[in-house]
């Protein structure tokens, strides 16, 4: 397995690259879509998965992160000024509710999170003046990528806009992978694991808690910024917190203990919605019924499910020597 | 100003009891089960589809209705128990969660495909209808009725608790399941009872609710927040503090409607986060 993660790594970001020559324009609407909430939800599970806290209110930061972005989009249209935008709102707003947050662990902590998360909903919802309240912004331009000087790629092809999201959204990933596995991601493991043991080893818990807190609103900011351009618009169900749901559910699905979990949760759940939509508008119905089987039957996640259990089967005849 | 802010406050106080009967119920069901419910709502929400059918649809007796209706969530709630709930006691926190919110994700569904998406008002029963007249200004004797009933209710689950077999029962596997187990209590048996008990209040507060309220698929998210906020202002498991809370949360709703009408959702969310930093067990927690 460990020889053929790299070649299938490859395989995978091959793939990603040849979906415009594949596929029609619903299949790259629905691959940003992915690609989206693969980020919002890799971002959620550093804190979950990795520092074992879980947030209801990611929806809040992912909200912020868009708003932040069409609002720019709208004055200034450039597209990469809108998406660094969303993602340092998103940071600094997850830094300064963060500083409260991380005072509380376990459900205490959960509550917190939905609490702030429902504020900045009421905020998108009734603060007409600046959030277009249930109207939301409309007219968001997809605004060319643009450096001064250098180059300016037309976004309008929704081609070019997915390489766009693509690229940004594996600069991240990759940068979040590092992050996880270094020093940093050891200590915020560490915390998750045995609190106490990391408080004597003379580590600021709290610092530890508030930094991981911030990078997921990084994230979720990153990919709320991604999504005004795609849809031209805002609206405040984006930070409902049914919404918030959507990052907690694909990451149970793929695995938190897995680092490709939240990813593969991702896809998984947009190809069960569109298999699931052909055949009946009530689509929530069976993934309802997929999400209380993934509780009762694979907890571990698909990921895990696939690796101990599948991949075992498959190589056996092959012992490890 | 004066007599507007106490007629508000008592229209408040009827929207009150409606969240006290959901809070109670969420509240029973963490302190005694350990299990934070986010389906609870639903069966608020099949409270009201269910006595919407009986009264409206099928012409029952209004009193009637609200007791087929109770009947009818009961016996989802002993399903729901028995099959799925039962099965994560002892699961973490997020696990709970998503798994109750698998089944809002269901029930919200399943009643679109029954009722339709629509939103509908049964007409009220007329020997409630009317209003009184307080401070000179018309209040709707219905909400006189909800008062009482939401007080009675109260009342009766006091009682059911400080003086009942049952209810000593289930104080005792609340404060330590384990022991109340060696010493004879039918653990398995007794929480089916306390959640079926809490998914009828929680219908019962849909079904009070439907000659007033609208009857629409997405009442159960709407309100299931709400009563996530009280029990935590209250205390999470505590019932005294679920009552306390969901009157502060229903009277400052309506406060902040006439008030403050842009951030009155927001207000409620300022009470719950400064309860939780500064006495997270909540106001009346230990």
């Amino acid at each position: 397995m460990t020889k053929l993660k790299p070649l299938l790594l490859i395989a995978l970001i091959l793939l990603l690259l040849l979906i415009p020559a594949l596929g029609g324009k619903y299949i790259l609407y629905m691959a940003i879509h992915i690609l989206i909430l693969s980020v919002f939800a890799l971002g959620f599970n550093l804190l979950l998965g990795y520092t074992g806290l879980l947030s209801f209110g990611q929806a809040g930061f992912f909200a912020v992160g868009a708003y932040a972005s069409a609002k720019i989009l709208l004055v200034i249209p450039s597209l990469l000024l809108g998406v660094i935008g969303g993602a340092i709102a998103g940071g600094i707003a997850a830094l300064i509710l963060g500083y409260l947050c991380v005072r509380h662990t376990r459900i205490y902590f959960s509550m917190l999170t939905l609490s702030f998360g429902m504020m900045i909903y009421s905020l998108a919802w009734k603060w007409r003046d600046v959030t277009g309240g249930d109207d939301g912004l409309v007219g968001i331009p997809r605004a060319p990528f643009d450096i001064p000087w250098i180059l300016s790629v037309n976004m309008t092809p929704m081609e070019n806009y997915y390489y766009f999201v693509l690229v940004i959204s594996l600069l991240s990933i990759f940068f979040l992978y590092r992050l996880v596995n270094s020093p940093f991601g050891l200590t915020l493991k560490g915390i998750r694991d045995s609190e106490n043991r990391v408080a004597y080893a003379g580590i600021s818990i709290r610092t530890y808690r508030l930094l991981s807190f911030t990078i997921a609103g990084l994230y979720a900011g990153l990919a709320g910024s991604f999504l005004p351009p795609l849809e031209s618009t805002v609206t405040p169900p984006i930070a409902h917190w049914t919404h918030s749901a959507e990052p907690v559910m694909v990451t149970l699905l793929g695995g938190i203990h897995t680092f490709s979990g939240p990813i593969v949760g991702s896809i998984l759940f947009y190809i069960i919605k569109d298999i699931i939509v052909r055949y009946t508008q009530y689509w929530l119905i069976l993934f309802g019924s997929i999400v209380i089987l993934l509780v009762l039957v694979f907890r571990g996640g698909v990921v895990i499910f696939f690796t101990e259990r599948i991949w075992p089967m498959l190589s056996r005849r092959s012992p490890p020597p | 100003m004066l007599e507007k802010l106490v007629f508000q406050g008592l229209i408040g106080l009827s929207f009150s009891m409606y969240l006290w009967l959901l809070a109670a119920g969420l509240t029973l069901v963490f302190g005694v089960l350990g299990v934070l419910n986010f389906a609870h709502g639903s069966f608020f929400m099949l409270g009201a589809y269910a006595a919407f059918t009986f009264y409206e649809k099928l012409g029952i007796n209004f009193f009637l209705s609200i007791l087929l209706s109770l009947v009818s969530v009961g016996i989802i709630g002993v399903i729901f128990e028995r099959l799925f709930l039962r099965k994560i006691y002892n699961l973490d926190l997020p696990y709970q969660l998503i798994l109750t919110f698998g089944f809002i994700l269901i029930f919200d569904d399943l009643v679109k495909m029954i009722w339709g998406g629509v939103a509908m008002i049964p007409p009220m029963p007329s020997f409630l209808e009317g209003n009184l007249s307080i401070l000179g200004r018309p209040y709707p004797f219905y909400n006189l009725f909800i008062i009482i009933a939401g007080l009675a209710v109260a009342f009766l689950l006091w009682i059911t608790l400080e003086k009942t077999w049952w209810g000593r029962m289930i104080r005792a596997s609340a404060s330590d399941r384990e022991m109340a187990g060696a010493i004879g209590v039918n653990i398995p048996f007794l929480f089916t009872t306390v959640f079926v008990f809490s998914a009828m209040l929680a219908a019962l507060g849909g079904a009070l609710g439907t000659p007033v309220r609208v009857v629409a698929p997405g009442i159960g998210t709407a309100m299931i927040i709400q009563a996530f906020v009280i029990t935590v202002i209250g205390g999470l498991g505590n019932l005294k503090g679920a009552f306390v809370g969901a009157l502060i949360v229903g009277i400052l709703t309506s406060f902040g409607i006439l008030l403050f009408p842009v951030f009155e959702l927001f207000i409620i969310f300022v009470v719950m986060t400064i309860v939780l930093l500064i006495k997270p067990e909540g106001l009346f927690g230990k």
